[in-house]
């Protein structure tokens, strides 16, 4: 060895086994590095005590109890998403065309309730669109996953592309549903008949959106977690080889596992028209379908955690919007920081996977 | 005619914004990072242009139109060229994942250029609409001897930068030793480690370059697509993405991202020349870009030839101690 060669000043070694509770340190660490970070930006452009805009924002999300229901309602929104995304993320298949895909369900819901508003019990309505959403959405995750399983195809563009296919699709839609016309709007759909809307549960009128996701995302856990097609997802995502040595049709299961994620993000569209909007826009994805990958992404695919950080992403939309309208500035505040959080947590996951040595320290075990 | 001279032109200076993503994103991604933070960076870029030439013009009496175009110019370099070292310190030093620190990029970009934007809109008053109407001016002046030449006579000064680019760009990949270092890279890390190539450097450079060149995009789409305003519209993300598609239709050579980037114009621009189109038709119409990037990819894949394969590394985190 060449003694005069420098030992660098800090080398980088992979942890194997960080404790879970160290990890959550992290994690939480970074989360409020972030808030701190947000403050101080917050406070150089409305110069105002960070603490009464947090309070602000607070209030904003959970002020009254609309505004939880709202803020809940908003959480289960992502968080259906986010579920949706899960299997084919679990499977590295980078399905960012969530977007479009919600788009697509949200089209299918909102066609059930103009064109058999009338002419269907409620209950047979809500079900008929829940099945168009789910097929709608799957539809458009069907189509680049058959063209990877066949082709190779790369879905990252495919499905991205299939997002403006599907903006398209609702702008055409709005021209052909418009309400009243020249509006370039559909309006509120059966505003007065109400046929098709997710009816108000146990007194509370996003209770169903609620028992609806929670109902989805445990069937998602099972299935992943102790299903014999969960353990196929798991194996093609580790390594297509070893799937395909192992006798498992790769191809069946990209198309299946890509389908399902897309028709899970289709009932999110079926959620977002049905039972919350009540109208059809381009806008009724909203980011979030993008959003809703980093949630996935970040929960690792447990559920719980999916819960969490997509309560913490709608509280902080709630809060900035709020906080928007107090000090005048525009709700894009909200994606602002939402940018800033995820930034400091995606770099957090360093620290919790690596370890650094600096020069002259012995490595401690 | 005249209906075709309109349509070409809008088709170029439509290309032009998405040309510059698309160069910067295909040097980007020779290095390997596949970057989804392209509208991000436009924003970042046009915001920051935006931004310094209101600050300038609005504390001089008599703004003076040089001037005015280099420090938008310069504002959008060092915004852009910042916000893809934040992309790269994650991405490279942090190893972060590649897609989700992208998308983040293009929703924190999003927000804050549209924020700021938003503010400055409400701080010029009147109206209620910002404008900058020197430096628009300037960005807006064709050069000297193209002046008179029918299409070409509207044209501003950066839609010949981003031709220029784009072919200084093919020469440095294909004809440069870093060039060639870079592509290195991209491919296959390791070996190119192992040559004594100084990876993470090359990442480094090659990533905030990209995006300093894809930040161009957004500052010709502020002003001069748009005329030096702000609209909370979303129209750069769009473009944004457009960019990303457009490296694929190019195969990764920045010449071919010229025409093609001409031609993602015509395809959007269409439906606004052919007569006797409904309102609904026109929206099926301008699905036409994405159906045809779509088309590319498809039969690009299926063709499976070498020459037309996106850099083999390209998403994938490198990390020397790993292998």
């Amino acid at each position: 060895m060449n003694s005069k060669l420098k030992e660098p000043f800090v080398r980088i070694t992979k942890r194997e086994d960080t404790p879970l509770l160290k990890a959550w340190g992290i994690r939480l660490f970074s989360l409020l590095l972030a808030l701190i970070t947000c403050a101080g930006i917050i406070y150089l452009i409305v110069k105002l005590n960070p603490l009464k805009v947090y309070v602000a924002m607070w209030e904003g999300a959970f002020g009254t109890s609309k505004r939880s229901w709202i803020t809940a309602r908003d959480t289960m929104m992502l968080l259906c998403i986010g579920v949706g995304l899960a299997p084919a993320f679990k499977m590295r298949f980078w399905n960012i065309g969530a977007e479009g895909q919600i788009l697509a369900g949200g089209l299918a819901t909102a066609a059930c309730m103009i064109y058999f508003g009338s002419s269907m019990p409620t209950w047979a309505l809500l079900i008929v669109s829940f099945a168009a959403s789910c097929i709608a959405g799957a539809v458009w995750g069907f189509v680049p996953a058959a063209f990877k399983a066949r082709f190779d195809t790369n879905e990252t563009l495919f499905t991205l592309m299939m997002n403006y296919v599907a903006i398209q699709l609702t702008s055409f839609f709005i021209t052909k549903w418009e309400n009243p016309i020249g509006s370039n709007t559909v309006g509120i759909i059966n505003q007065s008949t109400k046929a098709g809307w997710l009816p108000s549960f146990l007194g509370q009128q996003y209770m169903l959106n609620v028992i609806i996701v929670m109902t989805l995302t445990i069937a998602v856990y099972i299935y992943l977690r102790w299903s014999k097609h969960g353990y196929e997802i798991a194996v093609v995502g580790e390594s297509e080889r070893t799937a395909k040595y192992i006798g498992i049709n790769v191809k069946k299961v990209i198309i299946r596992t890509v389908a399902l994620s897309g028709g899970l993000c289709g009932v999110a569209g079926f959620l977002a028209v049905s039972g919350a909007s009540h109208t059809i826009s381009t806008n009724t994805a909203g980011g979030r379908g993008f959003t809703a990958i980093i949630v996935a992404w970040l929960a690792k695919f447990n559920p719980l955690v999916m819960f969490f950080v997509s309560l913490l992403l709608a509280f902080l939309q709630k809060g900035a919007v709020e906080i928007a309208s107090r000090y005048d500035l525009n709700d894009y505040a909200s994606q602002m920081i939402t940018g800033i959080i995820l930034f400091f947590i995606l770099g957090s996951e360093f620290f919790i996977n690596y370890k650094l040595i600096f020069r002259g320290k012995k490595e401690v075990n | 005619m005249a209906g075709i001279l309109s349509l070409v032109q809008a088709a170029i200076v439509f290309g032009t914004v998405i040309l510059f993503g698309a160069i910067g994103e295909i040097l980007t991604e020779k290095s390997g990072s596949l970057n989804l933070g392209v509208p991000g960076i436009m924003y970042i870029g046009g915001i920051a242009g935006l931004a310094g030439a209101y600050l300038y013009e609005s504390s001089v009496s008599a703004p003076e139109p040089l001037l005015c175009f280099l420090i938008a110019l310069f504002c959008t370099l060092i915004a852009s060229c910042l916000a893809g070292l934040l992309y790269s310190f994650l991405t490279i030093s942090l190893r972060a994942n590649q897609n989700v620190t992208g998308l983040t990029l293009t929703i924190f970009g999003s927000g804050i250029a549209n924020l700021f934007g938003g503010a400055m809109n409400k701080m010029a008053g009147g109206v209620g609409q910002i404008s900058v109407s020197t430096t628009s001016a300037a960005y807006r002046t064709t050069l000297p001897f193209f002046r008179g030449i029918s299409v070409l006579s509207s044209l501003g000064v950066l839609v010949y930068v981003a031709v220029i680019l784009a072919i200084v760009m093919t020469w440095f990949l294909n004809r440069t030793r870093a060039g060639l270092n870079l592509r290195a890279v991209g491919e296959n890390p390791a070996t190119a480690d192992a040559a004594g190539i100084k990876v993470t450097k090359l990442k480094y450079i090659a990533t905030c370059t990209g995006a300093a060149i894809t930040g161009l995009g957004g500052l010709y789409y502020v002003l001069d697509y748009i005329k030096g305003t702000w609209a909370n519209d979303g129209g750069i993300e769009k473009l944004g993405w457009l960019a990303v598609a457009l490296v694929i239709f190019a195969r990764w050579k920045p010449v071919h991202a010229i025409w093609g980037s001409y031609l993602f114009g015509v395809l959007f621009w269409l439906y606004f020349y052919i007569p006797g189109l409904d309102r609904s038709s026109q929206e099926l119409f301008k699905m036409l870009p994405y159906i045809v990037t779509i088309a590319v990819l498809v039969i690009s894949s299926m063709r499976r030839s070498r020459e037309n394969r996106p850099p083999a590394h390209l998403g994938l985190p490198y990390f020397r101690e790993e292998r």
